[in-house]
Order: structure tokens, then sequence, then C-alpha cells
């Protein structure tokens, strides 16, 4: 069984957001990148899907500049076999990077897509339906757990209120959720190796597909900002001001 | 033109954040349209038929919709999309499930959990966990958003008197099969739905402790949260994740205790409507978003602070 995973380079999860003077983005400059968390636990559930012995291979996939090589090369190191680059700008709509996934996993007949449910900066969570239902592949977002056996992923959902199961045929998308695992951490002596494993580039006219979205940036603000508050004495003058200032305790 | 929305139900009831999303739609255009997918949802279907600024709601009633399958849903909402310029879901596990799906179908952009509506193009959503608001403008035929229920008031759920329109498509996917479902039987509310939340930090020292957090929960109604601190240490499972790899939410009062107040923690309950923080460390990130800040031993404070609610 072969697994395309994508992977998203995003603004690391610990850095402080700050919005550009001109409103027109966030800004990146000299800001640490990471991969996105959620695709780094996509990355680990195929790996150990490999380790079972379930997967044959790894492919990792990621759409944008030419600095996500870096993290389909951590890819590499935790795992994966092979990288493939999508040469675009960064920050491409959802549907257009759906699109190019999509006909990366067909080309690569890949039997399962595993994404993240959501990246951290546009936090968008539709990608990965997007590439189901343009191949109409069936889909389980948010999982928890997934086991494959006989042509099929049995996979646990986290939804509002608690999980879900659901059974679907194989190829199919599956996005991670928090609990599905814990990522690994690459070793030194793995990073070293994944420099040497093959990373393609393609472009989108490669893939015979064309990018490009309706939806335009009016405006990129700050959120509003929390006025200070006080600090309390004592327990009891805590509860006092629960009670009568801010009223939210009765 | 008319707005259609996707009803989120049970089967049994309506639930609160289609109503959220009716206000929302009707800010884009006073013809609202509920659709109700769903199998034996006749008592939905009554209660969608009087939200007041619904004019007509659209049921199909079949097995093939009962737990919401997105392959069988999203090709009905696209068959029945024809005629309508905003197709609305709220910003639930559900709504998040399908409607991507739909816009794909459909060749459009998707607008993402939108907290405010500026014109019937234009509107508000958060990006980076809420750290930066987009103002976003879409020029596609058909606009698909889901939106997210704590940015809109909730439309009153009796008034109105919409008429019906069966439908008689039956779309049944035999890729994707329901299981089963164990949803949470806890008497304390979902951490997403809470209007109280209690979540305890490193500062905790291990899992065992939060149960005293539990005391007050009870008292407030609260739900239970953590802080990926917590979580990483190993104190309490991931789904109490408060914070931007986690969950986000918006309560009334949210009581931080022994949280430091990482960005990542931030960005998943700054939104909150009054915030407590408890921590021996006065120079802790979590009192500068705090309104009501105590520099104190949390094994001290949280056992007095239960006694005096």
């Amino acid at each position: 069984m072969k697994i395309l995973v994508s992977v998203k380079r995003v603004i690391d999860y610990n850095v402080k957001v700050r919005v550009k003077p001109d409103q027109s983005a966030v800004d990146l400059t000299n800001v640490k990148m990471s991969m996105n968390p959620f695709c780094e636990i996509a990355v680990e559930e195929a790996i150990r899907l490999k380790e079972k012995g379930v997967a044959s291979e790894v492919v990792v996939v990621s759409v944008g500049s030419k600095s996500c090589q870096e993290t389909l090369r951590t890819a590499m190191a935790l795992g994966a076999d092979r990288a493939i680059q999508v040469e675009a700008e960064d920050g491409l709509d959802s549907l257009s990077v759906a699109k190019l996934i999509a006909k990366v996993a067909q080309e690569e007949a890949a039997d399962l897509v595993i994404m993240g449910k959501q990246a951290i900066d546009s936090d968008n969570n539709q990608t990965g339906q997007m590439v189901a239902a343009l191949l109409d592949y069936p889909q389980a977002t948010f999982a928890s757990e997934v086991v494959i056996e006989n042509g099929e992923a049995q996979v646990t959902r986290e939804i509002d209120g608690g999980l879900q199961t659901l059974a679907i045929t194989l190829p199919a998308v599956v996005t991670t959720d928090l609990r599905l695992n814990e990522p690994r951490f690459a070793s030194l002596p793995n990073i070293m190796k994944a420099k040497k494993k093959p990373l393609d580039v393609k472009t989108p006219a490669d893939l015979g597909v064309e990018v490009g979205s309706n939806v335009s940036i009016v405006s990129v603000t700050p959120p509003p900002q929390r006025a200070g508050g006080i600090k309390v004495g004592s327990v009891a003058e805590l509860v006092d001001k629960l009670k009568n200032e801010a009223k939210v305790v009765s | 033109m008319s707005v259609l929305i996707i009803a989120e139900h049970d089967n049994k009831s309506l639930k609160p954040a289609t109503l959220n999303t009716v206000t929302a739609a009707t800010q884009i255009n006073a013809d609202v349209h509920l659709l109700v997918a769903g199998f034996e949802c006749q008592t939905v279907v009554e209660q969608a038929s009087q939200v007041a600024g619904v004019t007509k709601v659209l049921v199909a009633d079949n097995a093939a919709y009962e737990h919401q399958l997105a392959e069988n849903v999203s090709k009905l909402i696209v068959e029945v999309a024809d005629g309508y310029e905003h197709i609305l879901a709220p910003a639930t596990t559900t709504g998040k499930n399908t409607l991507p799906r739909v816009a794909a179908l459909l060749n459009v952009a998707q607008l993402s959990d939108v907290i405010k509506v500026e014109s019937a193009d234009t509107f508000v959503r958060p990006i980076y966990a809420g750290n930066a608001i987009a103002t976003v403008k879409t020029t596609d035929a058909v606009k698909v958003l889901t939106v997210r229920a704590t940015g809109f008031d909730a439309a009153a759920s009796t008034g109105g008197s919409a008429e019906r329109q069966v439908l008689s498509q039956v779309i049944a996917s035999d890729r994707s099969r329901f299981v089963k479902e164990q949803l949470a039987e806890s008497d304390r509310p979902e951490l997403t739905a809470a209007n109280v939340i209690i979540s305890g930090g490193r500062g905790m020292g291990n899992g065992d402790n939060f149960k005293l957090l539990e005391g007050i929960a009870d008292k407030l109604g609260a739900a239970i949260g953590a802080s990926r601190a917590a979580v990483d240490a190993g104190f309490v499972p991931n789904d109490l994740q408060v914070g931007q790899t986690g969950k986000t939410v918006a309560p009334d009062l949210y009581i931080a205790v022994g949280i430091s107040g990482a960005i990542q923690h931030l960005a998943g309950m700054k939104d909150s409507k009054v915030i407590v923080a408890i921590n021996k460390d006065e120079e802790a990130p979590i009192f500068q978003v705090a309104d009501y800040g105590l520099v104190a031993d949390l094994f001290d404070a949280v056992p007095e602070l239960e006694k005096s609610l």
C-alpha cells in the first residue's frame, strides 16, 4: 500500500504573530518556520503504518516555494521515502492546493492520502475534504485512530461531543487530529540520510492544474487588544469581583 | 438571492449553532432556507420551520443521511445548490467535514469560521488562531461559508412559519459506512460549548491534582480544560487541550489555574469574556490578558475559591 502525506511549512506555533503595518498580511520575515503540527502527526501516522508492514512506501508532498523543500527533508528524516515539491507561490488557496495534491495522488496511485486537519496559519480546515471531493474518494476527517484492514480504513473521528467511527473503502483521504499520535523527533543520522533521499520538483503546469482564486484579502489586522486587568489581593476579593463587577458568577 | 443553510442536528433536535448561522444569513439576505438532511428527523423539521427568519425548509429524510456522512450530504447539497448564491453551515465538526466537499464540487472557495458579515461578498474571519483578523472578498458565483457560532447572536427559535419542501434525492455512497458513535456522557458541558471553563496548566504538578478543579467545575457548571504543557507532561489527555493546536474557546468566564500563558495557549482562549488567572509567578504572561489576576499558590487558592463560591 502506498501512502501520500501532504505537509505545509508554516510559522512555528510558538512564534508571536505580527501583522504588517500596511495590513496586507502577517509578517513572515525573519520568523521561525516549522512543519505544521497537524502535518507532523500525518507523517508520523504514515511512518507507523509502514513500520507495521501495512504500507510499503510513504511519499510526502508539499506545495510552495523552494523553502518548503526544508519541510520535505524533515519529513524524510522522520521516515518518509521520497518527496515531491509542487513549485508554487506560498499561500496558494486551499482549492488550488487540493487540485494539485489530488493530481499527485492520482499520478502516484496512492491508496491512502493522510493530511493534517488544518494548517495553523490560514486555519481553513478544508484541503483534505476538497482532495477527497475532487477524487470522489471517501474521507475520514479529524482522525484519532486509524486501523487498516481488508482494503478499508476504520477511522475513529473526534466530533463535537465525542467520537465517531467510520469504515471507508480505500483509496481514501484521512485528516489528522491531535490525539492520533505523538510525533517522534528526527535523529541526526536520519537527518543526514534524508539529504540523499529523492526529491522531485513539479510545477502546476506539469500536473495540468490551473491555480488561482476569486478570493482577495481586503485587510489583515491585529485582533482587538484586551484591556489590561487588575490584580486582586485575595480569593474573597476575586469572588466579590466575579459576582458584583463582572457578574459572571451568581 | 436566497441563502441556504445546512441545519446541524442529531435527528432529534436542531442544534443551537444553527440559530447563530441563521443570524449570519439574514445579514446577507432576508430569504433564508434551511436544509434538514437526516433520518426520521421530523421533530427537527418542526423546530426548523419555527426559527424566526427562515422562510423555507428543505427536507431530505432518508437512512443515507442519518449520520451526516460527508460523501452523501455534500452531493445532496450540490444537487439543491442551484439558485443559491450563498451556502452556509455552522463551523462545527459536521459543517467543517461536509462543506469543503461542497465547495470543491462547485469549484469555488470556502471561507471558514466567518465571524462577521461585512456585505454579501465580504466577510471577516480569524486566521493564525485568532492572532490576526482577515477581511476577505470573494467574487465566486456561489459563496460557501462556515460560520463560527460565537460571532453571531442566536436567532429566535420560535416565531417563524416556514414552508416545507420535501426532497426525494437519495445519495448513498457504498464506500463510507458508519460503524459507531461514543458520545461523552459527562454531566459537564463540552469545552467548545461551555459558558464557564476552568483549565489547569503545568503548575498543577500532576494529573491527580486536576481533581482540585472538579469541585469548582461542579459548582459553576464548568468544563475542564488544560494547557498544552499539562497535556505534554501527561497530566491529562489531549482532548482537554485549549490552545492553538487544541480547542479554541470563548466562554463567559475562563479560569486559568497554574497556567503561565504561552502564546499557543492564549491563542485558544483570549476571546473569553472574563479571564481569571491564578498563578504564583506574578511575572507570568497570563496576567497580561487576565481581567482578574490572583498571585497565589494554587493549592491554597483553589480549595478556598471552591468554598467561597
